[in-house]
């Protein structure tokens, strides 16, 4: 006994000595070793900024000035009057509302169909998939074009159906829903391949003993395919969500000379907190919204996860 | 031992006479950056002692990335900077005051062109420009041509010019009158030029109070917004991208737009038609003319200090000679900064630069203390007229509203 835990390392002979010769006990150790990487990562890379970020909301921290003085919750005041951030918020939440339900509902529609076909299973399956690996910053280049009012093939078709043309992207009433449209068509693709493997994940003997029994189509999908897709659902719901209540990329490259317009109808509050710290160097007031985006993704996250999570029998 | 001294001795002997290397940062675009390199190494033949290491960075991360450099105590010892970010720079003690002897208040304000009086911050000039820019049209002469009419010099002829090249009616048009752009150059144009040409003033003497809220201001903003909603000469974004204006102005679908001296290099690259300049047009009843200037300096940073900032200095000047800004104007295109270079003949009647020259006696540059934030309450002022059918009236006043809150919140 002695001689093999002496063999095992002095360090931790203090220790007593039936554990650490497990098996169990030496996974364990190398386990954590290799956890405490990818954590040492996480905690100097994402918690103590956010810590700090906590912290800097407190004060009116501007990086171009010498004196960066404590002003308690003044930020948040300011912030609750502030029109553009309310602004951002409405927009952000309205992105989600539009977003976050059509993606979830076409990729559904589609992962059904997609079900059906048997020829170019394949093909079918890259083509919807595509969009998600085209860089986002390139495709935003070109839907500018695709609903240019003046030269996008859009208004050309709504030309030819003798439809009035619209504004897309240069109106402030239009351009969120324009946006929306863009994320959702780069969305659809992983919403797709998503519902594939859930709906591969359902054993066929349900639909055979449903039919069977008699059960309409209708009544299949109601009945196994929804309850059965929930882990599958709830996961897109939370996922997406938290995509969108971040949105940045799409807006920021819709509108580049103006971004977040016009007239502020595309602002995300992440677009908003990138325009404060990194346009205006307001890095407290920046940081004062970001803690906020950060209590709502929360409070979203745990009442999704407390509602729509539904355990069926199986 | 011996062997030891004169080792030491030898070290430090070449340690003195080592070189001082400085860093010099400015935003990337090629001109600039190979019309530097040479003219660092000319800088470099004269001054052996010194070294200078010039890096660039993007010009959309470039205000980014100066700032961040700031806290963390490091970055450039000569740094270039739009005018216009200035007071925040000089606020945060990131520039040193040029050193009175070195430049006088009175030789600058001498030798350059007025408007660099906006960078006098607390009766101390802190950095000094190369070149400076204005605003002049851009016109499409080949268009021109076809409509049968001729340049205008008012504003009414501008209008009348721009309805004859107009094709298409709001919002699908295939050529535009003007190319319309509010966060272009145009804004400036409203608050710099129309006000002061409807006989009003933007901004207090000392800068710190808005003054356009008054019946100028909603003349000003009357005017340049009716150039859509009236006369309906363009639309702002016709083409999607960056420079919106100023590429359909290229690919010659736009008879007019606004424009800064910076835009001759792209337009005369890109442009495959005849293409002309003219001075910012003035008003028929009263002929007052005005223009927009703005400039980007080279100023020493806290960073350097003994021989660093002698060097510094020696550079600073360099930037600044005649010499150096005859350079820059054959190679990169930017009208010298020095009220004698600007104001030869050969500048004053070349078609391309004469009409931007020509604006200089009277280009103001406002005082920026939040170009970003400034900027934004325009431009978004400007929309809620084009975009949602607010009164110019209503617009002024929400712009007046908005700059005033971002210059109360820098002067209290």
């Amino acid at each position: 006994m002695d001689t093999t835990s002496k063999l095992a390392g002095g360090r931790a002979s203090a220790r007593p000595p039936r554990r650490r010769n497990t098996v169990k006990y030496r996974q364990t150790v190398t386990a954590y070793t290799f956890l405490l990487v990818p954590l040492l990562f996480f905690l100097l890379v994402r918690f103590i900024p956010t810590f700090m970020a906590l912290r800097l909301s407190l004060f009116d921290w501007n990086i171009l000035r010498e004196q960066q003085p404590f002003v308690g919750l003044e930020n948040y005041t300011t912030l609750v009057a502030d029109e553009k951030f309310l602004q951002s918020l409405k927009n952000t939440a309205l992105y989600t509302v539009i977003g976050v339900p059509l993606q979830i509902i076409l990729g559904l529609g589609l992962a059904l169909m997609l079900g059906r076909v048997r020829a170019f299973r394949g093909f079918y399956r890259a083509l919807y998939f595509a969009p998600y690996v085209t860089p986002i910053v390139a495709a935003a280049w070109v839907w500018q074009w695709v609903f240019s009012p003046q030269f996008g093939p859009v208004n050309t078709v709504l030309d030819w159906l003798h439809l009035p043309p619209q504004s897309f992207l240069t109106s402030p009433d239009q351009a969120l829903a324009t946006t929306a449209g863009l994320v959702v068509w780069q969305n659809l693709g992983f919403q797709v391949v998503l519902f594939l493997a859930g709906l591969a994940a359902i054993p066929r003997s349900y639909y055979e003993a449903a039919e069977i029994d008699g059960a309409t189509g209708s009544q299949a999908f109601w009945r196994i395919t929804l309850p059965l897709l929930n882990p599958t659902i709830v996961f897109s719901v939370v996922t997406g969500t938290i995509a969108y209540l971040q949105l940045f990329t799409q807006v920021v490259n819709l509108n580049f000379t103006d971004q977040g317009g016009p007239l502020g109808s595309t602002l995300t509050v992440a677009v908003y907190i990138y325009q404060l710290a990194f346009g205006r160097f307001q890095m407290g007031y920046a940081s004062a919204v970001t803690v906020v985006l950060f209590v709502i993704i929360l409070i979203i996250t745990l009442l999704q996860l407390r509602f729509l999570t539904r355990r069926y029998d199986t | 031992m011996k062997k030891f001294l004169t080792l030491a001795l030898a070290l430090t002997v070449s340690a003195s006479a080592a070189p001082v290397t400085l860093t010099y940062w400015q935003y990337d675009f090629a001109t600039k950056v190979s019309t530097m390199d040479a003219l660092i190494k000319k800088f470099e033949a004269q001054n052996p002692d010194i070294k200078i290491k010039q890096e660039t960075f993007p010009y959309d991360a470039y205000n980014q990335k100066v700032a961040s450099s700031v806290p963390a105590g490091q970055g450039p010892d000569v740094v270039n900077l739009f005018y216009g970010w200035l007071p925040q720079y000089v606020d945060s003690g990131f520039l040193q005051p040029l050193p009175a002897k070195d430049f006088s208040t009175q030789q600058i304000e001498s030798n350059f062109v007025p408007m660099i009086k906006t960078s006098k911050i607390g009766g101390q000039y802190y950095a000094l420009p190369t070149s400076v820019r204005t605003l002049a049209v851009f016109y499409n002469k080949d268009l021109f041509k076809q409509a049968r009419i001729v340049p205008p010099r008012t504003w009414e002829d501008f209008i009348a010019a721009g309805q004859k090249i107009v094709k298409g009616a709001p919002p699908r048009f295939s050529v535009l009158g003007f190319g319309i752009q509010p966060d272009g150059q145009d804004y400036h144009v409203v608050r710099e030029v129309l006000v002061r040409q409807f006989g009003g003033s933007p901004f207090s003497k000392d800068g710190k109070k808005v003054t356009y809220d008054s019946a100028a201001g909603v003349q000003a903003m009357t005017f340049y917004t009716e150039l859509m909603t009236k006369y309906k000469l363009g639309v702002p974004n016709f083409f999607p991208g960056n420079n919106s204006y100023r590429d359909a102005f290229i690919a010659g679908k736009v008879g007019m737009i606004v424009d800064g001296s910076f835009a001759v290099g792209a337009i005369q690259k890109g442009a495959k038609f005849n293409w002309g300049v003219l001075p910012l047009p003035v008003l028929k009843s009263n002929g007052v003319r005005g223009n927009f200037g703005s400039y980007w300096v080279n100023g020493i940073t806290k960073n350097a200090k003994g021989d660093k900032l002698a060097a510094s200095i020696k550079f600073l000047k360099f930037l600044t000679s005649d010499e150096t800004q005859r350079t820059w104007l054959d190679s990169v295109g930017e009208i010298p900064a020095s009220r004698k270079l600007s104001g030869t003949a050969a500048l004053r009647t070349n078609p391309v630069y004469g009409p931007f020259v020509s604006g200089l006696p009277f280009a103001s540059s406002t005082l920026f203390v939040d170009e970003a934030g400034q900027r934004k309450a325009w431009v978004d002022a400007i929309n809620t007229v084009l975009l949602q059918g607010n009164s110019p009236a209503n617009a002024v006043k929400r712009a007046a509203a908005e700059e005033q809150k971002i210059l109360d919140g820098y002067y209290k």
